[in-house]
């Protein structure tokens, strides 16, 4: 692809902490070039910022190889920007032309209040981890890899589920502001397989339930969080949760 | 939503499927014949009572999950996602059950109170055995002379379309369908039922207005 040179104009979400009112703030950016990722261009910004003495644009980000699932940003209307299947750190500035203006805001929804300009505090999503509990497995030498049999079409099932980064999109997009996916995503992948079958009535009833603890939405079946979910979980795990949740409340004294 | 929801789909079938009873173009003998088992019917009556039960259950739920949803995301964003993976109907469920309760409201006024309460104005028909029933199908001509009512109802179809393409399919995702192949065959087997549902519905007053069946 050929390599230009782009000037920008960024319309980015300002917010000092969780207390204060935040407003858009317009940066225009210059010579960013094209072969660059979404972050590389917020890092120029923030080393122009910081030369001029001025507070950087906080926002998180880790791995930048798009499996972590620290990255966020809402970017035109879309959580992790224009490209599908793909995370802001994936995202590359090729997806834009000279003169754009690209609005950048936090995930918005009440569950996850923004720490800081484009950091949301996504620890909501640990916690509905954390009901979720342990997983029973034998203790001692380590079992031969082929010990327990699965099926394909039920390990390549379960490990798309596994691919869940609990990067938070499916939130954000949703407008329900339900975290369905994510936890569709967190219980199928061990729905799916022998591993963890002890738990598995308590741990859909434990994490739905703290789902609902920490406020988030109820699901309609749009389909947004589908959309834009950087790893495409299927929204059909949605109606596996379901199902799972509705089967264990029948036998779960919970 | 999802068990009065199926409840509700199942309930459209009998009511487009006595109403089309008014094709029989019979002057309303085989309509009105249907009309009355319904009313006459002591079992039938104790499902109405079930049958609003689910409505207004339907209702209530649906609202109350409306005004939550809308509560969770307390500030909202500057450039809004919309069309972006999901479709217009599914996000506006709340509207157009809004809508479709509005023209209930209409709709129970017409036909449902006189039939039941204040009772059906004009003479009642005789059938072939000698027996009197209400002429239901008479009190369906007059109403549908008037144009804008006729609009009304063919407006509340194509909502009802809508609200039944993303109903239909969201429903069995709710009770736990999961498996792909089924539930794109379910889609498509409620847009199917959606069309068919509304579009028989729409006819009935239009049938009536440019004067169809007699």
């Amino acid at each position: 692809m050929e390599h230009t040179m782009i000037n920008l104009t960024l319309k980015i979400w300002r917010q000092k902490n969780a207390d204060s009112a935040g407003q858009f703030e317009t940066y225009p950016v210059k010579n960013i070039s094209t072969e660059m990722s979404f972050l590389e261009m917020i890092d120029v910004l923030n080393e122009d910022l910081i030369n001029e003495g001025k507070d950087p644009i906080a926002f998180d980000h880790d791995c930048r190889e798009g499996i972590c699932g620290a990255c966020s940003m809402y970017i035109n209307g879309r959580p992790h920007g224009p490209w599908h299947g793909n995370t802001t750190c994936q995202l590359h500035m090729r997806a834009y032309h000279d003169g754009d203006t690209i609005v950048i805001e936090p995930w918005r929804a009440n569950s996850f209040p923004v720490i800081k300009d484009l950091m949301v505090d996504r620890s909501a999503f640990d916690r509905i981890i954390q009901a979720g509990g342990y997983v029973s497995v034998n203790t001692g030498n380590a079992v031969d890899a082929n010990a327990t049999p699965i099926e394909k079409d039920l390990a390549d099932a379960s490990f798309a589920a596994a691919a869940c980064i609990g990067c938070g999109a499916c939130v954000a997009a949703c407008k329900n502001s339900s975290a369905m996916l994510f936890v569709a995503a967190k219980v199928s992948h061990l729905a799916l397989l022998p591993q963890g079958a002890p738990e598995r009535n308590t741990r859909v009833l434990d994490m739905v339930a703290q789902m609902d603890k920490e406020g988030f939405g109820s699901c309609t079946n749009t389909g947004a969080c589908e959309a834009v979910c950087p790893k495409e979980i299927s929204i059909n795990n949605i109606a596996r949760l379901n199902r799972e949740y509705m089967l264990a409340g029948t036998k779960a004294d919970k | 939503m999802a068990l009065t929801g199926l409840f509700l789909i199942s309930f459209l079938i009998v009511h487009a499927g006595i109403n089309a009873c008014i094709w029989a173009n019979d002057g309303g003998v085989m309509f009105n014949k249907a009309a009355h088992f319904m009313g006459s019917t002591v079992v039938i009556r104790i499902m109405e009572v079930g049958l609003f039960l689910g409505i207004f259950l339907h209702i209530i739920q649906g609202y109350m999950l409306e005004f939550q949803n809308r509560s969770k995301r307390k500030k909202g964003y500057a450039v809004p996602i919309r069309n972006k993976g999901s479709k217009w109907y599914s996000r506006s469920m709340g509207l157009l059950g809004t809508i479709l309760l509005l023209f209930f409201i209409i709709h129970w006024k017409n036909f449902w109170v006189p039939s039941r309460f204040t009772g059906v104005p004009g003479p009642e028909m005789e059938l072939a055995n000698g027996q009197h029933v209400h002429n239901l199908y008479a009190l369906m001509q007059s109403t549908f002379q008037e144009l804008w009512i006729v609009l009304v109802y063919i407006f509340a179809c194509i909502s009802l379309c809508w609200h039944l393409i993303h109903g239909f399919q969201s429903a069995f995702r709710t009770v736990g369908v999961s498996n792909a192949r089924y539930l794109k065959m379910l889609k498509n087997i409620g847009i199917g039922y959606a069309i068919i549902i509304s579009l028989a519905f729409a006819m009935m007053p239009l049938s009536m207005y440019l004067g169809w069946v007699k």
